[in-house]
């Protein structure tokens, strides 16, 4: 029994619909889930088999205690105890940036998931650019909104750097889905014009 | 010790094999249950009790008069609600609550004593499925278990995987590792050390082996406790005195705390049952049952969903324990859920208030 929720947030909304839309019943591990909202989402509407990982143990218990399967850990590294492809979707939502090597999570995302979503905060939109060289400080805007010393984003990253990383990873970028101030806005310009961005990845 | 009539007792209607080879002839289980059986059968859960644990889960210990030992989690409205499942506890076998063990008679009148054969936590298990074929439960909607009890609901999942649906796993182990051994070994020589113990065949005898018994309940009542919890109950404040009385008299409170743990122990717990029972806790280790791989035991297990818990404070059973049976389960693709929950109360948190377990055992079951 999963009951409805808030809505999504607009990256997990993305991810839900693009799983939901051709792959309902699909095996599902979200790496840093949160309250497991996307997972409950997933379960309810795609009738999908949804896993967790996640860090924080009472947003643990709350997923536990909504009946989702969520297991307490650190994916930097617990990942490396899962299986190869055991998933048809790895999901790493607003993590890809805290986490202790990026290049290395992307490359476990694509070995225990057929398929895998990346959502991350644009350090190069232009609003970041423009704090940082009209302010000479670290930006701190709605897209990022802690300071530089408490923030949990120890690798800040722009759309194109994770283009060129999935490139030198071989992973194909089978989607792709931007946003500014939580909406969709079209791809062109999207390293400067995009807040967040979601991509849909194969290797 | 004295020995109590159970409410319900249920005679297992073939002989019990055993791990040993030596099967139980006439074993019973005594259990009781609470809340309604639903008519389709579907709401049974399973509490499976820990090494001094017994069938009064939620109802009062007919010797002590004390509650039961998880009334604060099992009853109408509490996260093991009642209202809505029906919940069973049985009494292991080797234990002294009314299931067959070393105190119960023989087929020659007597008690077996150390004629009773060494058993398994599997063995345990054995029981409790006869228990639940008698009652005409095919399939639990859940099994929970803290300690030793985690033990039995790893065991039940592993060997008979279709009978129970949700697997809760509280504070507990795959496997016992050479500390845990090392600390019921001094146990069961403390109790084979007392003269009274007299090779177990005590029963007739004016004499019991208490002290050896006290001494085993002392030592590992230590290790259901944190030394953080030790600290803050008792620090080095002294019993009932000013100074030190530079004499061996319990001094200091935790003396006298532990000393009263250990005679209380005695007047509801048969020793010999507490060398059976420590014993199948030393033999358990899951992965060993299925050739050596942790992952096997729980191949056939795929239509339970599993949720491990164990306690930042457990140095008894710790949390890399919890973590190596999640290993296992996500290896075989189970559904698992896992949490460290934090207390200051070591292993015995898992009896202790804790609002976080409360909403964990009661969303995974209702979940």
């Amino acid at each position: 029994m999963v009951e409805r929720g808030a809505p999504l947030r607009f990256d997990l909304a993305v991810i839900a619909a693009a799983i939901g839309q051709s792959h309902s019943g699909a095996l599902v591990l979200d790496i840093g889930c949160g309250d497991g909202a996307l997972m409950a989402a997933l379960e309810r509407d795609a009738a999908c088999d949804a896993r967790g990982i996640e860090i924080d143990a009472g947003l643990v218990e709350r997923c536990v205690a909504r009946g989702l399967s969520v297991v307490q850990g650190d994916a930097n590294i617990d990942l490396a105890e899962y299986p190869d492809k055991a998933y048809d979707f790895a999901v790493l939502s607003q993590t890809l940036q805290t986490a202790t090597r990026p290049d290395l999570m992307l490359d476990e995302l694509l070995r225990v998931g057929e398929r895998a979503f990346v959502s991350f905060p644009n350090f190069a939109h232009w609003r970041t650019r423009t704090a940082l060289m009209f302010g000479g400080r670290m930006p701190v805007t709605s897209a990022l909104p802690v300071s530089w010393y408490e923030t949990q984003n120890i690798h800040h990253v722009t759309i194109d750097d994770f283009r060129d990383l999935a490139k030198e990873k071989n992973a194909v970028i089978e989607r792709s889905w931007f946003f500014a101030k939580e909406r969709a806005i079209s791809p062109v310009g999207a390293n400067w014009r995009a807040e967040f961005a979601v991509f849909q990845l194969s290797r | 010790m004295n020995t109590a009539v159970p409410r319900n007792s249920y005679a297992i209607p073939h002989d019990l094999p055993l791990d040993s080879g030596q099967p139980l002839v006439g074993a019973r289980i005594a259990y009781e249950t609470y809340g309604n059986l639903a008519q389709d059968r579907s709401n049974a859960v399973l509490i499976c009790h820990a090494l001094t644990g017994d069938q009064y889960v939620a109802s009062e210990h007919p010797m002590t008069a004390k509650p039961g030992w998880w009334d604060r989690m099992v009853g109408p409205g509490k996260p093991i609600d009642t209202n809505r499942f029906h919940v069973i506890c049985a009494n292991v076998i080797g234990s002294c609550m009314g299931s067959t063990g070393p105190a119960s008679e023989a087929s020659d009148g007597r008690p077996h004593a150390m004629r009773f054969p060494v058993i398994t936590i599997r063995d345990m298990v054995r029981g409790i499925v006869a228990l639940l074929d008698g009652l005409g439960i095919e399939r639990l909607h859940g099994v929970v278990g803290g300690s030793m009890g985690g033990m039995q609901a790893l065991s039940l999942a592993a060997n008979w995987p279709e009978r129970a649906g949700r697997v809760l796993v509280i504070a507990s182990t795959a496997r016992h590792s050479a500390q845990n051994i090392a600390f019921h070994e001094v146990g069961r020589q403390a109790i084979m050390a007392d003269p009274a113990w007299a090779e177990g065949d005590y029963y007739a005898r004016e004499a019991r082996p208490d002290n050896g018994l006290a001494v085993a309940r002392m030592a590992a009542h230590i290790t259901y406790l944190s030394e953080e919890g030790l600290t803050r109950k008792f620090g080095r404040r002294l019993q009932d005195r000013d100074a030190t009385s530079f004499s061996f008299d319990a001094d200091f409170q935790v003396e006298s705390y532990l000393r009263y743990q250990g005679s209380g122990f005695t007047r509801r717990f048969d020793a010999n049952s507490y060398l059976y029972i420590t014993r199948a806790m030393d033999y358990f280790d899951l992965a060993q049952e299925h050739g050596g791989k942790l992952a096997n035991a729980f191949a056939r297990s795929r239509n339970a969903r599993f949720c491990i818990v164990s306690f930042d404070t457990d140095w008894l059973y710790p949390t890399s324990e919890s973590r190596h049976i999640v290993k296992a389960l996500n290896a075989t693709g189970n559904r698992v859920s896992f949490v460290e929950l934090s207390a200051p109360n070591g292993h015995d948190s898992f009896l202790l208030p804790h609002e976080q377990l409360d909403r964990v055992v009661h969303g995974f079951l209702n979940g």
